[in-house]
This record gives structure tokens, sequence and C-alpha cells, in this order.
């Protein structure tokens, strides 16, 4: 199972003439040339596509638990007509592939001049366009007891204080599951960064991965692997520290 | 006391998601159905061509008609020997052996790491004709083909780097079997039912809404793949279209030769395909899928 994986990292340790000679999982010695040799690889250091990730998967954390989450308490704790239909249409969006969406919403940032910045990978997380996202945070909010609601009102306070004060608080377990997701989600995105970032000064590591390949072929595997062993950390990283609030993630909502 | 009247609170959280729904997905979806019947090109303003497209997808254009056989040789395969493996492996993680938290970490890792370009890349190197994978086999005395750059194998590395991911479904799988309940084991094997009987005739039709669940998911997600088809080809499909998946066409008529009339066409016949198994799906379900339980 990750035999692959420990191969790849041993690897990016090696010579490039070793890679394809040596299968054990132990490098003999450790060469770091392969990582400086991929860090100034293109034209654009590889420090760059990292802050770019890293800016944009943030900005999508933020958006996507901001507006998920009010949208999710719109529609479990708060009365109003059409309610149910919205949350009816929300759970309709899941089902549509985002290729339906995708040429026309490509040609509105086209006209809106935002292709080739980071704003159609942003803007959308902060109109909650992840339903999924909302799906998740609704069913925490529906267990939160609605004395506390009631209470709060008989004591004069408004929706958005309801909301930021008590309901957000007690959501954070859940909050958390969905920062983490939608932080791997958006770090690992491919798609989304290849229609829209053209300049190698925007690239996201994922694009700067590939552009590896394009660029040098096959000739520097080595290289290849120590960033591609880079681009993994962040998202090793939260899966070292949040095993056990991804895996309930998984086995409660089904999330990929 | 005079009650006021003023918006309910409910639409002013709900603003965000409203302009999102109607600027970002009811309004694309409109309009691309609409530019399916056009022959847009991004350039000239769309022409309308009524079925043309859809006539032309159907019958005139042999690339749709292999990807549509790429795809689904990759839905066929890689969904049942994902699925097969994931319930294979809750199971024996099932029987309560120690350090279950750990195996069941491992398993999982490859499933959250496993859509990145990282490993599209490494997979690329391994099945390649002097990789990893060919490596080994001589160690064993067999050489192998470059599997990657082989129009007959080259769909299996795709497979086999999605089975490879099978640990989000183990998970669900593992979290199901735990809530099945005890006593009719204990009753079946006081009857001395064997393993095998118990297996099928208890644990499976307990499982079935699991079952169910993980199928129309991964079935889904295997029709929407994208990434590893791009980055395994390059970007081309080849060798020979033999990775073409559906998705990585319509990205290329769209974006390549930017012909955005049809590509909507194709992503509205995505829609209906991906609709149309759903539906099947839940109207066999009422035949194998069990919810007594």
């Amino acid at each position: 199972m990750l035999y692959p994986l420990l191969w790849m990292l041993a690897s990016s340790f090696r010579q490039n003439s070793d890679i394809f000679t040596n299968i054990s999982l132990w490098p003999d010695r450790v060469a770091l040339g392969a990582y400086a040799r991929g860090w100034n690889g293109l034209q654009v250091s590889f420090g760059v596509f990292f802050r770019n990730s890293l800016v944009i998967s943030v900005l999508a954390v933020v958006g996507n638990v901001l507006t998920c989450s009010l949208t999710a308490f719109a529609v479990t704790r708060l009365r109003f007509p059409g309610r149910d239909i919205c949350f009816a249409l929300m759970l309709g969006t899941m089902m549509i592939p985002y290729q339906v969406t995708l040429i026309p919403q490509y040609i509105l940032f086209l006209h809106l001049d935002w292709v080739n910045t980071i704003l159609p990978l942003v803007v959308p997380k902060f109109l909650a366009a992840d339903a999924f996202f909302i799906f998740l945070l609704a069913q925490f909010f529906r267990g939160i007891p609605r004395e506390l609601d009631e209470a709060a009102v008989m004591d004069g306070c408004s929706a958005w204080r309801i909301y930021w004060n008590i309901s957000l608080p007690l959501a954070l377990p859940a909050l958390g599951t969905a920062a983490i997701f939608t932080f791997i989600f958006t770090w690992d995105d491919f798609f989304g960064p290849l229609v829209y970032l053209s300049d190698i000064e925007n690239f996201t590591v994922q694009l700067g991965l590939r552009g590896f390949l394009d660029s040098s072929g096959t000739s520097d595997w080595g290289a290849m692997f120590a960033m591609a062993v880079l681009t993994l950390l962040p998202v090793l990283a939260f899966f070292l520290f949040f095993q056990r609030t991804l895996i309930q993630g998984i086995a409660t909502t089904g999330l990929k | 006391m005079a009650k006021r009247r003023r918006i309910p609170a409910g639409y002013l959280f709900l603003l965000p998601w409203f302009v999102g729904f109607f600027g970002l997905t009811l309004g694309p979806a409109l309009t691309s159905l609409y530019l399916s019947f056009t022959n847009y090109d991004l350039i000239q303003s769309p022409g309308w061509v009524g079925l043309a497209n859809y006539v032309r997808i159907l019958t005139a254009d042999s690339k749709v008609a292999e990807s549509i056989h790429v795809t689904l040789l990759y839905v066929v395969l890689s969904v049942p020997l994902k699925l097969g493996s994931a319930l294979a492996i809750a199971m024996i993680l099932n029987r309560g052996l120690r350090g279950l938290p750990l195996y069941r970490a491992l398993f999982y890792l490859p499933s959250l790491l496993g859509a990145s370009v990282a490993i599209a890349t490494l997979w690329r190197q391994v099945f390649s004709g002097d990789g990893l994978l060919n490596r080994i086999l001589l160690l064993f005395g067999i050489h192998g083909p470059s599997w990657v750059s082989d129009p007959d194998t080259a769909i299996y590395t795709l497979v086999a780097l999605s089975v490879w991911q099978f640990g989000s479904p183990m998970i669900i799988f593992l979290a199901g079997l735990r809530q099945l309940p005890r006593d009719i084991y204990e009753a079946a094997a006081l009857d001395g039912a064997p393993p095998a009987y118990q297996f099928w005739r208890i644990t499976i039709p307990l499982l079935t809404p699991v079952i169910f669940f993980n199928l129309v998911v991964q079935t889904i997600e295997a029709f929407k793949a994208f990434t590893p088809a791009f980055i395994i080809s390059g970007g081309t499909g080849g060798p020979i279209n033999a990775t073409l998946f559906y998705t990585l066409y319509l990205y290329q008529e769209a974006f390549g030769y930017l012909r955005m009339g049809y590509a909507a066409a194709l992503a509205w016949l995505l829609v209906i395909a991906i609709a149309a198994v759903t539906a099947l799906a839940f109207l066999s379900a009422r035949r194998w899928v069990h919810y007594e339980a």
C-alpha cells in the first residue's frame, strides 16, 4: 500500500541514475541535490507556487467556513418562508457535476477580467458554492438543542448574535472538519488552476509539478519527486495531526 | 407590543448563497444549456445551430465514442474492484485486531493523497517502461511492457490508481459493520451457521444500505475523474486515446479548441448519463437494498 509512497520519498534523496535501478526504501546516502534542483527548476521558484497555493487555500477555508455556516445556520435554526425549498435546492446543486457550469462560469470570469487571477478560485467559496459543506454543517447545527436559541431570544439576542456567540462556538468540531477538508481539497485541486491560471507567476504547486513534467520531459525525476514530496507535506501534516477528525468526518458524511 | 414588519433575518443569512446559486449555479447551468445549441467559440457571438452538436456527438464524432468506451471501462472496472477491496479490508479490520486506528489510518492515507498531481506523476514513473514495477518484475525474470504508453494497458494503470484509493469507502464500510447487531451473529453461531453463510446471509444484506451509498458515490466520482488521466497522458488522453476520459475530451474541446458550444453539449450529455445511472441505481435499490435493519 504505502510502498510506492515511501519509495518516492527515498528516491527524492537519490541521484537520477539510481532512481530507475534502486527499488529499496532506504537511501544509501542522503543527497539533497534533487531538492535544490527542483526548487529552482522552473523559471519561477517553487516558493512562489507554495505561496500562491497557500493564499488560495487559506482564503477558500475562510470563505467556505464563513458562508457555508451562515447558510447552514439559516436553514436549520431560523424560520422564514421558503426555507425548505432553499434547502432542497442546496441538496440539488450537490448532484450537478461541475462540467455543466464550467463553461458559462469561465465566460463570466473572462468578462469580469478575472481569468489569470485567483478570484475565480476564491470568490465562489465566499458564495457558499460548496453545497456539500452546507450539508455537513447543517447536520451538526440540527443537533444543537433548540432551547438554547429560545433562551437567547428571550434575552433579546439577535439572530446574528445567536449565530456568532452561541451556535458557532458549539459547532467548532464540525467547522474544523469543514476547514481541514476545504484546505486539502483546494490544495490538491488541479482542474480549477489548470483552467484559470496561465501565467507561471500565478501557478499553484499542482500546476508547478505538472510544469515539471512538461518542461523537463522525464529527464529529472529526482527533482520532480523532491517537489512532489514537498507538495504532499501539508496534507500529510493535516493527516498526522487530525486523522481522528478526518476519519470521523468520512464515517459520518461519506465524504471522499 | 407593535410588531415591526421587516425582512426575516434568514434571508440576510442566505444572501451569499443566493448570489452564488443564481450567479454560479442556476444561471450558468441554463446558459450552458443554451450554448449547447450554438457554435459559440468565445470570439464570435453564439450562432444557433439547433441540435447539430448533439447529432454530431451521438453519430459523427469517433472520439466521443472512444472516450465513452474508455470512461465506461474505467467505471466498470474500478468501482467494483475498489468497493470489493474496501469491504474485504474492512471485514478484516473489524475482527477487533489491535492497533485498529493505526491500520485504518494507513489504509486511508492513499485516499487522501491520491487526488494530487504528485501521486499521478509517481504513477507515471512506476508504470513506465523502465519504472519501478518493471524493475521489481525483473527480479522474477519478467520483462514487463511500458504500461503507461501501451494502449492495451494504459487504462489499467488508472484503474489501479483508483483501486489503490479504497480507503474512504473502507472507512464507511467499517462504520457500517460496527453497527451490525451482535445478537444475530450469536444466534447464527448457536445454530451452527458457517462463516461464509453468515457473510452472505447476514452481513451482506444488513450492509446493503452502506454498499448502495458507496456504490453511488464512487460511480459518480469515477465518471467525473480527470486529473490522473490528464497527468499520466500529458493532457493528450493517449496513447491513441486509450486514456481519453470523457471529461478530458470535454476539456480539450472547450479549452484546447475553444469549441464552447460543442463542449457545453458534451457536458449536458454527461449530466444526463450520470442522472440516468443514479436513477437506475435508486430504482434497482428497491430490489436489493434492505433498510429494515
